[in-house]
């Protein structure tokens, strides 16, 4: 009912703005009128308004930012998929199923063990700098949650808000992982770990910097923006740690030779790095954590420069080194820049971004090829993309980003090796107990039959109707 | 009744077609293959590491036709499909015992 009135305002204004060319002073007084004449409607957002008390002043900016952390953190979500084609488009076809599967599972399940125990245990409050395990979040409204309160003009937005925008990252450590160990890994092996690390070890070492832990109390601070450290270098070391547990997918070495396994689709794989991008813009535009216009305007620019001029740099290593423009070290390049700015976003500049950036693009190439070298076997080189560039990021905000060097060296490499350590164990302790590799026999035959009798392309002779 | 097989190059494939369609061939069935003869494969790179293409990809052409029309059958292919490179690929004649068509049970030359 008062929705019908205040369209039919609307509608009168609009159409007289149409008429006259100019709104009327006349008519925006009787539509304005129309609306505020006993208007439950206006009556509604005063009510509102009154609720924010002493803050009232600070509501539009508050409003504007809460709806800013929202978007970005459905931004975030689309990351998921994003994820899902890069890693689909990098592997074999016979095992399409099972990434897109285990990237089903990793969302959900990040974001239901988030609300458990992550965001608690991630943002402990008062605690001793290293380890808080936190309950489940209950309930988020009311006095001091839902207004500006709850975070003042630096966390402009409710105590829901927060969650859900820092619970879309959380997924995000698992799923780098997942890339790594593709085609190989036992899929129920593959979902403890996945749970283990988004549920306890991402929150707790994450608590280290965003909970106000430890690594604040370097010297200067540690600083990782939007978590080039405790996210990607996280997942990228987490998945280090598995690869070398796991070992490379049969042919890949073969006789001392690298025998390259090709992914089944290049479109899926751009439209995946396309949408990383597209995604990235709320992972670290929603970090100013406000919609603070300098800030937000600033992290746009530095994240848009940072990962073309890792693109370009890719290309042309790839190009000049590789003998070839390679499309898939284009993709990575992309993303590298994307992490590497990640820690920096707000605090450097146009040229700076583009020199983190680009190293990233160049690093990712080297750091790729690397790994091949030595036999860690990385279908979609997150651990180059997202370990070894995480660190760069972290470190580049030494140089360009005025925080303190050996603190920033000091907090990355922690961060790092306390994902690699947690992984070791927790995914050595499934090695040892129930397996974490399949069959050599299903290996070959693709995980889409082994582990879940489906297939991603069955259009062939479908043989039952 | 012979069986004309010809493993081509995919682009040749629609001037392969409209050249037997000009000398009267009604029907043939075409399948994408991979093989290699003396062309060999090529090189291709994939994240920085280099690997041996061996089977390359090929169209093969399958026509039934009456004894009479063979000859002149695989010359409209051979002149169609040549470029004169390496990896033009091969035309094969093998005799066929019987053809029947499905819809109307008719048999031999009537059936193609």
């Amino acid at each position: 009912m008062k929705i019908k009135k205040y369209l039919l305002a609307l509608l009168l204004s609009s159409s007289a703005f149409l008429m006259t060319g100019s709104l009327g002073a006349e008519i925006v007084m009787s539509a304005e009128a129309a609306v505020a004449s006993g208007d439950e409607l206006a009556g509604d957002y005063l009510a509102l308004l009154e609720a924010q008390g002493e803050y009232a002043y600070a509501f539009d900016f508050f409003t504007t930012s809460m709806l800013w952390t929202v978007i970005a953190a459905a931004l975030v979500f689309l990351m998921h998929l994003g994820f899902a084609t890069l890693e689909a488009g990098l592997t074999q076809s016979k095992n399409t199923v099972n990434i897109l599967f285990k990237n089903v599972f990793i969302i959900s399940i990040g974001i239901i063990s988030y609300a458990v125990i992550g965001f608690n245990t991630h943002y402990p409050g008062d605690f001793n700098g290293w380890v808080s395990f936190g309950s489940f979040i209950g309930d988020l409204s009311g006095p001091g949650m839902d207004t500006f309160d709850y975070g003042g003009v630096g966390l402009a937005m409710t105590a829901y808000g927060d969650f859900i925008f820092q619970a879309m990252f959380a997924a995000t450590a698992a799923t780098i992982v997942s890339g790594a160990v593709a085609e190989r890994v036992k899929l129920g092996s593959f979902m403890i770990f996945a749970t283990i690390l988004v549920a306890i070890g991402y929150p707790v070492v994450g608590s280290w910097h965003w909970g106000g832990g430890w690594l604040g109390g370097l010297e200067g601070g540690f600083y990782d923006f939007a978590g080039s450290s405790v996210v990607h270098a996280f997942g990228g070391f987490a998945a280090l740690a598995c690869v070398m547990l796991l070992g490379p997918r049969a042919g890949k070495y073969v006789d001392g030779k690298i025998k390259p396994i090709l992914g089944h689709s290049m479109p899926l794989a751009t439209i995946g790095v396309f949408l990383l991008f597209l995604g990235w813009f709320g992972f670290n535009g929603g970090s100013v954590l406000s919609a603070n216009p300098a800030g937000v305007g600033l992290v746009f620019t530095t994240t848009a420069l940072a990962a073309c001029a890792g693109a370009l740099a890719a290309i042309a290593i790839s190009w000049i080194f590789l003998k070839k423009p390679d499309l898939s070290m284009a993709l990575n390049g992309i993303l590298a820049g994307l992490v590497a700015i990640t820690a920096g976003a707000d605090a450097m500049g146009p040229l700076a971004s583009i020199i983190v950036g680009a190293i990233g693009g160049v690093l990712v190439v080297f750091s790729i090829i690397f790994f091949d070298k030595i036999k860690i076997d990385d279908p979609v080189g997150a651990i180059s993309v997202h370990g070894v560039v995480g660190i760069w990021g972290t470190l580049a905000v030494g140089i360009f980003g005025g925080a303190v060097f050996m603190t920033q060296l000091i907090g990355t490499l922690s961060v790092s090796l306390a994902a690699f350590i947690f992984s070791i164990i927790v995914f050595g302790i499934l090695k040892a107990t129930i397996g974490i590799r399949v069959s050599p026999e299903e290996e070959a035959e693709g995980l889409d039959i082994g582990e879940h009798g489906q297939e991603a392309y069955p259009d062939f002779a479908s043989s039952s109707r | 009744m012979k069986l004309v097989k010809a493993v081509i190059k995919p682009f040749k494939l629609e001037e392969v077609k409209e050249a037997l369609a000009d000398i009267g061939i009604e029907g043939m069935t075409v399948t994408e293959v991979k093989g290699f003869g003396r062309q060999k494969g090529h090189t291709e790179i994939y994240r920085g590491s280099e690997y041996t293409v061996d089977f390359l990809p090929k169209v093969m052409v399958e026509i039934v036709v009456d004894d009479a029309d063979t000859e002149k059958t695989t010359e409209a292919i051979v002149k169609a499909a040549k470029t004169g490179k390496i990896g033009d690929g091969k035309v094969f004649v093998i005799p066929v015992e019987s053809a029947t068509r499905i819809r109307t049970d008719e048999t031999g030359s009537e059936a193609l």
